[in-house]
């Protein structure tokens, strides 16, 4: 099923949480919403979940409108919230017995469901204990196993990995990939771009409720006016003749030097990069330490907006 | 409609659930009122509760005598400053002290005068037999009458002959306790005051746990499943109603099975008054949750308010040591209503009919604490 976001827009008050976001969700394919806290993207996700009333445009699924409180079309969407939402006393299977009941789940079904969530999420061996036992990373686990007993198409995850170790992390994104991989829609949010550029194959970057871009990961690098680094390190610095000829060269396209370490960008390193380190030679700087990065999510961030993720 | 039957139930089992799984919650919310109710049974049950100011008690007064004297004595309580007077025919008495609408009432025997002048010339003569027909749910008002009465004969028959002073009274007391239960039980009132003021904090906490919810995430996440809010909200008021009537159950079995409180009235309008008081319980709470804001804020002003409410109600002293004024004022207090509602079938006795005003105005303000919180309910946010 496709999920369709429509120049949404919503206000409280006098702040502006989503100004315009568009995008669609397609089936089998993760698509990330990457921004940085106070974005909107849970306030967009609140709508696409059929909590919030868009203040304008809207949300459809496979083109039919979808309306808040009792609608029937909610029954295709699974929303995972960015706070944990359980029974904290109960055990788990009842948090799971209670979630499918909400959605008239019951019997035969329901629990041939459970067993298929417990198993998908790796919990069917702590079914018995309350997720007040659990560690953090299996309470995420949990939270996610609840909203699939349902089995709806289109999934709806609100930072599902904050506060979770590194396994449990790997945990949520293969649940992840097998979900995508059934065919399902999955829109998935998070400030962490390493989590966008491992799971997602669409990325939507928004910030200050507004879409900045919205692409594959190779077409936002491609797009954007990003570049991979060199990074070296002298021990002592190249003078201003050196820097002068450097900055010149052929394919590079910006060029820094902070006290002894210069970095050197270049769309393609392969060309740029010996030439580079030929010229300094001449020059008669040799080089400590040499190191290289493909441009990243964040490069692509900070070209967009001037800032990092990490540091709004 | 089955998924939304299903949905309900699910909403309703967890909350039930909850209630259930903590064990020593569970049995505090029980245990408590009980202990406190047994505390105030044993004082207001026991002998020494006297010396209370209390309000004009109104008494009924049949004379069968007619005789001077009689008139006399009948004319000497009508000018006494704590009774409030009332002549009756002696079924009416009895029908009207039965139904808790007066505290006492006094039947002069025919030949009262006769019998109470011989009495006082010879000590050894027959005594007349004055009855004194009294609502046992108040252990001072008999013991006030009976001493009201005897220094108002004294009095009058000691005006044209009478020489000593240290003389005993000239007739005898026949002190007959009517209501229509076996017979009363000091613990009853104090049981339905008890129950009433923990089951109307277990719907605070309801209420507020609806708050933390909407705080924490977990009310969001329910309004992802496509259920309306008639179904979201109701399905809270129905567990909350169960779990009310689940700790008045257990409540009255102890009270019951402990204490000797009998339901002498009937037991039909007995369910009526618990369920209806119990999804009062329940209203409140929801209402609580929908004008609340902090938890904290909220859970303090609703104590404040439920403390109130059940001492206005007579929850902790009886309505009727209340001033007049007060007592009428309280009547708009829907507590009030819940106790004399479970008093009146209960120590009362009272038949079917007399459940029927305290069910309706109960319903009455459930329903309107249900619309309070639906208007004010935000859905928005949260
Ligand atoms: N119920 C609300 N009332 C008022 N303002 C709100 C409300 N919900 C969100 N906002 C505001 O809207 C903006 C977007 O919030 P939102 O929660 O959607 O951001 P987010 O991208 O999910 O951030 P985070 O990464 O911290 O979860 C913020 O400025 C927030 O303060
Ligand atoms: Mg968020």
């Amino acid at each position: 099923m496709h999920l369709v976001a429509d120049r949404l827009e919503k206000k409280f008050g006098a702040i502006t949480a989503v100004a315009d976001v568009s995008f669609t969700a397609v089936p089998g394919q993760v698509l990330g919403l990457l921004g940085p806290n106070g974005a909107g993207k849970s306030t967009t996700i609140s709508m696409l979940a059929g909590l919030t009333k868009p203040d304008s445009g809207c949300v459809t699924i496979d083109g039919v409108t979808l309306g808040t409180g009792a609608d029937p079309t909610k029954r295709h969407l699974g929303l995972v919230t960015q706070e944990i939402a359980l029974l904290e006393e109960l055990p788990a299977r009842m948090n799971l017995e209670f979630f499918g009941g909400l959605y008239g789940l019951r019997g035969r079904p329901l629990a041939s469901r459970i067993a298929s969530v417990l198993e998908l999420t790796s919990l069917a061996d702590r079914a018995g204990d309350p997720p007040s036992q659990f560690s953090g990373g299996m309470r995420r686990r949990l939270n996610i196993a609840c909203a699939l007993l349902h089995e709806p198409q289109i999934l709806l995850l609100d930072e599902p990995t904050v506060g979770v170790d590194p396994q449990s992390r790997n945990a949520i994104f293969d649940t992840i990939e097998v979900l995508a991989g059934e065919g399902r829609a999955l829109v998935y949010t998070t400030h962490y771009m390493e989590e966008v550029e491992r799971l997602c194959d669409r990325i939507v970057i928004i910030d200050h409720g507004k879409v900045l871009a919205d692409d594959s990961l190779a077409g936002l690098l491609a797009s954007t006016a990003v570049s991979n680094k060199l990074t070296l390190k002298y021990d002592l610095p190249p003078d201003g003749v050196a820097l002068t000829e450097i900055a010149q060269l052929a394919g590079v396209t910006q060029i820094d030097l902070a006290g002894t370490e210069l970095s050197v960008s270049a769309a393609d390193l392969g060309t740029a990069a010996p030439r580079v380190l030929e010229r300094l030679a001449a020059r008669g700087f040799s080089c400590q330490e040499l190191t290289s990065r493909r441009a990243n999510l964040e490069d692509v961030f900070l070209s967009l907006t001037g800032r990092t993720l990490r540091d709004t | 409609m089955s998924h939304t039957v299903a949905a309900f139930r699910a909403l309703v089992r967890k909350d039930i659930a909850i209630f259930l799984r903590d064990r020593r919650a569970l049995i505090v919310s029980v245990l408590t009122p009980i202990v406190v109710a047994a505390f105030f049974g044993f004082l207001f049950g026991g002998t020494g509760s006297g010396g209370n100011a209390i309000s004009r008690l109104p008494v009924g007064i049949t004379d069968l005598d007619n005789s001077a004297l009689s008139k006399a004595v009948v004319d000497s309580l009508k000018h006494d400053a704590s009774l409030e007077t009332q002549l009756v025919s002696e079924e009416r008495a009895q029908q009207l002290v039965r139904a808790g609408k007066l505290r006492a009432a006094i039947v002069f025997p025919g030949g009262f005068e006769a019998q109470a002048t011989g009495a006082l010339l010879d000590a050894g003569s027959q005594h007349p037999e004055v009855k004194l027909l009294y609502d046992p749910s108040q252990s001072m008002v008999q013991p006030v009458v009976a001493g009201l009465l005897t220094q108002h004969v004294m009095q009058r028959i000691s005006r044209p002959n009478f020489t000593g002073n240290a003389r005993a009274a000239p007739f005898t007391l026949d002190r007959i306790a009517v209501a229509t239960g076996p017979r009363y039980n000091g613990y009853a009132h104090s049981f339905a005051g008890m129950s009433i003021q923990f089951v109307l904090f277990m719907g605070i906490d309801a209420g507020v746990a609806l708050l933390l919810m909407r705080q924490e995430g977990m009310w969001r996440r329910l309004r992802a499943a496509p259920l309306s809010r008639a179904v979201l909200l109701g399905s809270r008021v129905v567990s909350t109603t169960i779990i009310a009537m689940f700790i008045l159950t257990v409540v009255y079995l102890a009270a019951c099975l402990i204490f000797g409180v009998r339901i002498s009235g009937s037991v039909p309008g007995f369910i009526m008054v618990a369920c209806s008081f119990a999804l009062l319980a329940a209203t409140t709470g929801l209402m609580i949750a929908s004008v609340g804001r902090t938890v904290a804020a909220t859970r303090g002003v609703a104590i404040f308010a439920v403390l109130l409410l059940v001492m206005l109600g007579g929850a902790w002293v009886p309505a009727f040591l209340f001033p007049e004024w007060l007592q009428h004022v309280t009547e708009f207090v829907p507590t009030r209503w819940a106790v004399d509602g479970l008093d009146a079938m209960t120590w009362r006795g009272l038949p079917l009919q007399a459940a029927l005003a305290p069910t309706a105005v109960l319903l009455g303000f459930s329903a309107l604490f249900a619309l309070i919180a639906i208007w004010r309910f935000n859905w928005e946010d949260g």
